[in-house]
């Protein structure tokens, strides 16, 4: 039986972690190797890194920084931040990433995915949608870090996103982002239940049942957060031993 | 040891040559068939899409030459696929090691996405690939098509239905699964393969 999976997402500037975290044993807190190095020993089961630095030089030093988490790391992980064009794919996909998330390069440009896709397959695209319900009830996609509104809304772009090859979609409620009430559980259900590839839920995670309910009730595949991992409130293993009684299906 | 890894149109490789390298093994990338003959270990790995895979090999003759290898060969996902029959993807005749056809998932329910993609657990475990691996551990895969329970059978996955998780016959090894990606139980699978 496939394996629900629990996602773990480093944000990168300048080749190093940009928020805390308080994993003990770590001789450089902020080496995304080591960190990487940890959370695929505690058992996560893929990672995604994040380069939000818009320099030309962040960009080697993250391409370099991917090479050395390919060496050092034997799970898959993802790639996103600066993914516009067909050579930043190459690039980063040949640094060792297994897959590259695409967000507002791909809304700007959608044929993006059908190039990376029938290129490279579609299993290492993952299209990474931010999105924000409105009074009406829609979800509004948006661009650039969740700073400018976009005309497409969420279900009809996640279907778009699949028809042109996206291998999976990451959903990133804004709304509940960062507020750690739980993930966006009835987006994402709509989702998952009607595209045919995978849907990672995003944002929200604060209590352990938030990732049992987002698997129960949202139907997704994966569930991703940041700081519950990074500050240590929620430790991988105890987490996964909580969803393995909850009868959820969990690699320990 | 020697160690070769087949070169050919199949994708991405720097993961198994990662791989090997932390198991202290650094192979060869070579589509040379005296290099490939000459390899204590050959391993046979890819990404991509059968038909265009296939015609590279023929082109290259190097359709030949794996089928002709006599030391232990492991084919990895698209890999194990090429050493099968014949295959949905393209319709394409395959190398025919294993005398099974490929074919492509069919989902039943709205769980059932296609690709498979993410860790699933094999039994019935029955190789000395699998030393030391417990039944039911994880493996990491990304694939649409499959091989179907056969007689090569030497690992079983439940996806949709049971599906043949590896393969075995005479010198030749697969996996549907990507032991490069699959963790500390991944890097055993490539050691026992490499201790074969």
């Amino acid at each position: 039986m496939l394996a629900k999976r629990i996602i773990p997402c480093l944000d990168i500037k300048d080749g190093t972690t940009v928020k805390g975290t308080n994993f003990v044993n770590l001789r450089q807190a902020g080496d995304p190797v080591e960190l990487a190095r940890a959370y695929s020993q505690q058992g996560a089961d893929e990672l995604v890194f994040l380069d939000i630095t818009a320099s030309h030089e962040g960009r080697k030093t993250f391409t370099s920084m991917v090479e050395r988490i390919a060496e050092a790391i034997n799970i898959p992980f993802t790639v996103g931040g600066g993914v516009n064009e067909l050579s930043d794919v190459e690039r980063l996909l040949s640094a060792g990433a297994d897959k590259v998330s695409l967000n507002s390069s791909a809304l700007r440009r959608p044929q993006l995915i059908d190039e990376i896709t029938s290129r490279y397959g579609s299993q290492v695209c993952v299209v990474a949608i931010d999105a924000r319900q409105e009074v009406d009830g829609t979800w509004r996609c948006f661009l650039n870090g969740g700073r400018v509104p976009h005309e497409k809304q969420l279900f009809d772009w996640a279907h778009e996103a699949q028809e042109r090859g996206a291998g999976e979609i990451l959903f990133t409620s804004m709304d509940h982002d960062g507020v750690k009430q739980g993930f966006a559980n009835d987006a994402l259900r709509y989702l998952s239940d009607n595209l045919n590839i995978p849907v990672i839920a995003s944002g929200g995670a604060g209590e352990m049942e938030h990732f049992r309910d987002t698997f129960l009730h949202g139907h997704s595949d994966a569930a991703l957060a940041a700081s519950v991992f990074h500050f240590g409130e929620i430790a991988i293993p105890t987490l996964k031993q909580y969803l393995r009684e909850q009868q959820i299906n969990v690699r320990l | 040891m020697s160690v070769a890894i087949v070169k050919y149109n199949a994708g991405n490789i720097r993961s198994v040559l990662n791989a090997l390298s932390r198991l202290g093994v650094e192979p060869v990338l070579t589509d040379n068939p005296e290099e490939l003959r000459r390899a204590d270990k050959v391993l046979f790995p890819g990404q991509g899409e059968a038909s265009h895979a296939m015609r590279y090999l023929r082109e290259h003759g190097l359709d030949k030459v794996v089928c002709s290898l006599q030391q232990p060969l492991l084919g990895i996902c698209i890999g194990q696929q090429l050493l099968c029959r014949n295959s949905e993807e393209g319709n394409t005749d395959c190398l025919g090691i294993f005398d099974v056809p490929v074919l492509r998932f069919q989902p039943e329910r709205h769980e059932d996405k296609v690709p498979h993609m993410g860790w699933n657990d094999i039994y019935d475990l029955q190789s000395p690939l699998f030393n030391g691996i417990d039944e039911r551990a994880f493996v990491y895969f990304v694939h649409s098509f499959y091989v179907p329970p056969c007689q090569e059978m030497i690992a079983t996955a439940d996806y949709i239905w049971p599906f043949s998780a590896a393969l075995h016959r005479d010198n030749f090894y697969a996996t549907q699964f990507h032991p490069e990606k699959s963790g500390d139980v991944g890097s055993r699978i490539l050691k026992n393969f490499l201790e074969l």
